[in-house]
């Protein structure tokens, strides 16, 4: 990895800023919802800060991204502003979709989150067809298709990377492999040791890369959209990370290696950015305190204007099916 | 003499009209191009060659298929996905019944899908149970999807181009016996609006309510009714969903008796929810219980004989009239 693009000090500043804000906001879902003040079912991405973070950094607000029911990290790295994501969260009408969609179907085009969906896998046929309207207008966007490990074996990836490999669709594939898929581990799940090796199969390149490490992932994420943006065709990017909690909220993770889910815990990824760049002098004890206090505050006010706002009307029910509001 | 065209020319006219005048439709699906024939029936002949890169073959995928049209459709293309075989979308429902119709609802209406699915069905091609189904029903009893079935040439190209304009989600069933029946010519560039049935042929004493290949069999059962002084109205629904309500309920309301007609199996089918309205607006005015015809309850079967019987077919059809309206049967 030693020829990998490396973030200058500003970028994993940047990077910082939105794992730490993806960590606060996970903080927040669990207290909101323990406290029955929005009911939802809730994924916490907790323990993934770092992947949607690097990737996000290499984008614009125009490239495209399509991501599942774990992914309150890529909407926030990607931009969605934490207002309409409550509102949406809490099934308000100011809510990116009304109060429409809910948790698993956040969707915000003006910061290019396109689809968010809540069937296993099928983010990746719809990114192609993103990347294909950018490749056929050529638009110079990229489209990132994430999904987990266990979508990595439902047959929507190999019909998707075979399709993008073959028209070279500027498209990047990014497992999260967080080690489980709901309450099976990776080991029990899938056969191959590594999903970034059955890029070979569809003669596109794999890595597979420590996912929460934001110097490898931000070099993979970089040498990928590039790659993309270039022309070349999409690239399958493996992102080893780690589960923090239960499949959703209100599963305790009973069943997941206690041992290594401490190690896991313990090596948390946004601690350990905040340490380093006050180890390197790029952030005083200050300026991380202050950038947690800003994001604290931005929160507050988005969970109060989710919970002050209204809920939608009940003709919402007749609208948004199709163009025309049924009778 | 009126000229003359097939389904499948019809189609072929629409698709090259639709894609030169638009340059955001776009075609994808297995076997499209040129190089690979222009379809396995011919339908897509010729485009590739002249649209190029905006007319693409497909691995056998159906899952990607779809899911390519969704995404393109999100950011402003119109895509016409085929789907080769209409048994084939059972592999791809994920994107059309998850995805497709509901990305517009589940978004609060930032995006919508506005793509076509060309399908093609039916039996009496002696192709057996998992390449003749009509599955229109479980499409309809979906919200958000469109669902559109001509009978003839100039209904395929008149409604080929609305679907295509239409910024919902279609589902467009073409039957594939019926592909090369000739019928008269469309007129270029006129579109038929969804949601509008076709009263086929008017009459005083029973509705017909049907669409695809078997509105054709029921105008060949009127004919033949007319004959014995029996006067059948026959609408070809040319949308299954939404369907035009208010021609069959005004139709029914007219002649008091109504029999639907479809290939699809009987239980469950667009029939039976046709069947519901009717006796719901028009119970006190019906001279006759609603009677439903419909594919046999098994799998399209391959033998000979078991296939021809599988379908209802304008003898039936007309047999079925006569005993709704309480007449001797004829041999």
């Amino acid at each position: 990895m030693s020829n990998y693009p490396i973030p200058d000090s500003a970028t994993l500043v940047r990077m910082y800023e939105k794992m730490e804000l993806i960590r606060l906001n996970d903080e927040r879902a669990h207290k909101v919802v323990k406290t029955g003040r929005i009911v939802m079912p809730y994924y916490s991405p907790r323990g993934q800060e770092v992947i949607p973070s690097a990737i996000s950094v290499n984008l614009t607000e125009e490239d495209y991204i399509c991501t599942i029911y774990r992914g309150t990290h890529d909407m926030l790295a990607k931009g969605v502003p934490p207002k309409l994501l409550w509102a949406e969260l809490a099934g308000r009408v100011t809510g990116t979709c009304k109060g429409k969609g809910g948790p698993m179907h956040i969707t915000h085009p003006e910061t290019g989150v396109m689809v968010t969906t809540g069937v296993v896998g099928s983010s990746m046929p719809i990114a192609n067809g993103l990347a294909w309207a950018s490749q056929l207008s050529g638009d110079d966007r990229v489209t990132i298709a994430n999904f987990g490990d266990g979508a990595a074996n439902i047959g929507a990836f190999h019909e998707s990377l075979n399709l993008a490999a073959l028209w070279k669709l500027p498209v990047v594939f990014v497992c999260q492999n967080n080690r489980y898929a709901e309450h099976t581990t990776f080991a029990n799940s899938t056969a191959v040791d590594r999903i970034g090796d059955r890029a070979a199969s569809y003669a596109m390149p794999g890595i597979t890369v420590d996912g929460n490490d934001p110097e490898a992932m931000y070099g993979a994420a970089k040498i990928a959209i590039d790659r993309a943006k270039a022309g070349e065709g999409p690239t399958l990017i493996e992102a080893m990370t780690y589960r923090f909690n239960g499949h959703l909220l209100g599963d305790d993770g009973h069943y997941m290696d206690k041992e290594e889910r401490q190690k896991a815990i313990d090596a948390d990824p946004v601690a350990r950015l905040r340490a380093r760049l006050i180890s390197d002098g790029v952030l005083s004890e200050a300026d991380a305190d202050k950038i947690s206090a800003d994001i604290t505050a931005q929160l507050d006010e988005a969970i109060a204007f989710a919970l002050d706002s209204d809920f939608p009307t009940l003709d919402e029910l007749r609208r948004d099916v199709f163009a025309t509001e049924l009778a | 003499m009126t000229e003359k065209m097939t389904i499948a020319q019809a189609l072929n006219l629409a698709l090259d009209d639709a894609m030169a005048e638009d340059p955001k439709v776009v075609m994808l699906g297995e076997d499209l191009a040129d190089n690979e024939e222009g379809g396995v029936m011919g339908v897509t002949k010729g485009l590739s060659t002249k649209y190029g890169k905006r007319v693409r073959s497909t691995p056998i995928s159906e899952q990607a298929i779809m899911g390519a049209a969704i995404g393109a459709s999100l950011v402003g293309y119109k895509p016409v996905a085929e789907i080769m075989l209409m048994n084939f979308t059972t592999v791809a429902m994920d994107m059309i019944v998850n995805h497709a119709a509901k990305l517009r609802f589940m978004s609060g209406g930032q995006t919508h899908v506005p793509i076509v699915i060309r399908t093609m069905t039916g039996a009496g091609f002696s192709v057996g149970g998992q390449h003749s189904d009509y599955l229109e029903a479980w499409f309809a009893h979906t919200a958000g999807i469109k669902v559109v079935a001509p009978a003839n040439a100039a209904e395929a190209y008149g409604l080929l181009l609305s679907s295509i304009d239409d910024p919902d989600p279609v589902l467009f069933i073409e039957n594939m016996p019926s592909y090369w029946t000739p019928g008269p010519a469309p007129t270029r560039g006129e579109r038929i609006p969804l949601g509008k049935a076709r009263i086929a042929r008017e009459g005083k004493d029973l509705t017909i309510v049907s669409y695809s290949r078997m509105a054709n069999e029921a105008l060949a059962a009127a004919e033949a009714l007319a004959e014995d002084g029996v006067d059948t109205e026959v609408i070809d629904l040319r949308t299954i969903a939404p369907w035009d309500q208010d021609t069959v309920i005004a139709s029914v309301k007219k002649t008091g008796r109504l029999l639907t007609v479809h290939e699809a199996t009987k239980p469950f089918g667009v029939g039976s929810e046709i069947a519901a309205v009717v006796n719901e607006a028009l119970f006190g005015d019906l001279k006759a219980p609603v009677k439903r015809l419909g594919g046999a309850f098994c799998a399209v079967p391959f033998s000979k004989p078991l296939e021809d019987a599988f379908a209802p077919n304008a003898q039936g059809i007309a047999a079925e009239v006569r005993s709704m309206l309480s007449l001797d049967p004829v041999d």
